[in-house]
C-alpha cells in the first residue's frame, strides 16, 4: 500500500480559547487537513479514547468509537491538563505514542521548548501561528507512516536493509543474524532497532 | 458615495491603520485565510477578540480594585489579553499589554492602573478603527464592487 500523499490527513487540535481554535482550525483546513478541535485535554483524551486515568484504550462498548488522529497540535497553556500534561499522556499511552504531537505557546521560553521536545513534541509553534507554519505538520505524519511501511517490508523480506530518505538499497544479502539488527539511515540520524 | 471613491477611502484608511500601528501583519494573515468559503472569517475572528476583550477588561478593574490586589489574576488575564490581541494584530493593544505584565511582575499597583487605562484606551481605538473598516468593506459590496486587495 502506497503513502499516499494527497490523503486527508486527521489534526487534533487543542486550545482552550475559541478564538485560538477559530484560528488553527481554518489554518488547518486551509492546508487540507481533516480537523476536529477540542476546548481541553481531558477531551482531547476522550477523542483519542483514552480516560484520563488509563494508558491504553478500554475494551469499551462498540459505540465508543476514536477516530484516527494523525497528528495532534496543543496549546501548552491550558486550565487544568496542561499542553504538557497531554503531551505526556499520550508518548505514555502504548497505543497512542506514535502520534506526533505540536505544542503551541504565546511564550517564548526556552526552558518551556525544551521540556516539551524532551517530553516527545516533534515541534513547538510560537502564537500566533502562521499559514506558512503549516508546511511542518505534513513531513511528521509523513515521517511515521512511511516508517510503519518500511518496518513491514523488511519484516517480510528478512534483510539487512540500509536505506535513505525514499530510495532503498539493499546493501547485503545473508542469514539474518539472531538478533536481527537493522540498520536504517533517516533524514541525517542513524537509528538502530 | 460612489463606488470609486469608496474603495480610495478603503485603501486610504487601511494602509493609515497599518502606518500608525494599529494593525500589524497578523491582521493580513486574517485576511488571506478569508475566502468564498469562508467569506467572514474576519469578521468572525474579531467578533469574537470583541467579546473576549471586553470581559477581560471587566475583569481587570474588579481585580485591581480589591484590597489585596491578586497580582498573578492580573497577569493571567493581560497575558490572555495580549495572545487575542495578538492573533488578530491588534499591535498597540498587545504592546500595551507587554509593559502591563513588567508592572504584574514588580506588583506596582499605580504602574498597573496605568496601563489599565492605556490598554482601555488603545482597545477601544482599535475597535472604533475596525469597526470603520468593516462598514467601508459593507458599503463597497453593497454598490456592486470588491473589496481592495492590499497584499
Amino acid at each position: 500500500m502506497a503513502v499516499d500523499a494527497e490523503a486527508q490527513f486527521h489534526v487534533l487540535a487543542v486550545d482552550d480559547s475559541l478564538m485560538d481554535r477559530k484560528l488553527i482550525e481554518r489554518l488547518l483546513k486551509t492546508s487540507s487537513f481533516q480537523v476536529t478541535t477540542v476546548d481541553s485535554g481531558s477531551k482531547a483524551l476522550e477523542v483519542l479514547g483514552l480516560s484520563e486515568d488509563q494508558t491504553s484504550p478500554s475494551a469499551v462498548s462498540p459505540e465508543h468509537n476514536e477516530i484516527e488522529v494523525n497528528l495532534v497540535i496543543t496549546d501548552y497553556c491550558m486550565p487544568g491538563m496542561t499542553g504538557y500534561d497531554l503531551l505526556k499522556k499520550i508518548k505514555g499511552s502504548s497505543s497512542l505514542k506514535d502520534i506526533p504531537v505540536v505544542v503551541m505557546s504565546s511564550e517564548n521560553v526556552p526552558s518551556r521548548i525544551n521540556r516539551c521536545l524532551e517530553g516527545g513534541a516533534e515541534e513547538f509553534f510560537l502564537k500566533p501561528v502562521q499559514l506558512s507554519d503549516m508546511k511542518r505538520l505534513r513531513p511528521h505524519i509523513l515521517k511515521g507512516r512511511s516508517k510503519d511501511q518500511q518496518l513491514q517490508r523488511e519484516e517480510n523480506s528478512n534483510t539487512i536493509i540500509i536505506s535513505s530518505g525514499g530510495s532503498k538499497r539493499k546493501a547485503m544479502d545473508e542469514e539474518p543474524s539472531p538478533e536481527r539488527t537493522r540498520l536504517r539511515f533517516s533524514t541525517g540520524s542513524l537509528t538502530i532497532l | 458615495m460612489e463606488l470609486g471613491s469608496l474603495q480610495r477611502r478603503y485603501i486610504d484608511f487601511t494602509t493609515a491603520l497599518f502606518r500608525e500601528g494599529f494593525l500589524d501583519n497578523q491582521y493580513t494573515q486574517l485576511q488571506q485565510l478569508q475566502d468564498e468559503s469562508n467569506p467572514e472569517f474576519v469578521l468572525e475572528v474579531v467578533t469574537l477578540f470583541f467579546e473576549d476583550s471586553e470581559k477581560l477588561l471587566d475583569e481587570l478593574s474588579r481585580t485591581l480594585d480589591q484590597q489585596v490586589v491578586d497580582y498573578k489574576k492580573v497577569d493571567a488575564h493581560v497575558h490572555q489579553l495580549k495572545g487575542s490581541s495578538a492573533s488578530i494584530g491588534a499591535q498597540r493593544v498587545k504592546n500595551v499589554c507587554m509593559a502591563f505584565r513588567n508592572f504584574c511582575e514588580e506588583r506596582n499597583q499605580e504602574g498597573c492602573l496605568r496601563c489599565l487605562q492605556q490598554v482601555r484606551q488603545e482597545y477601544f481605538l482599535v475597535k472604533s478603527k475596525l469597526e470603520t473598516l468593516f462598514r467601508l468593506e459593507k458599503q463597497i459590496l453593497a454598490a456592486g464592487g470588491s473589496v481592495p486587495v492590499l497584499w
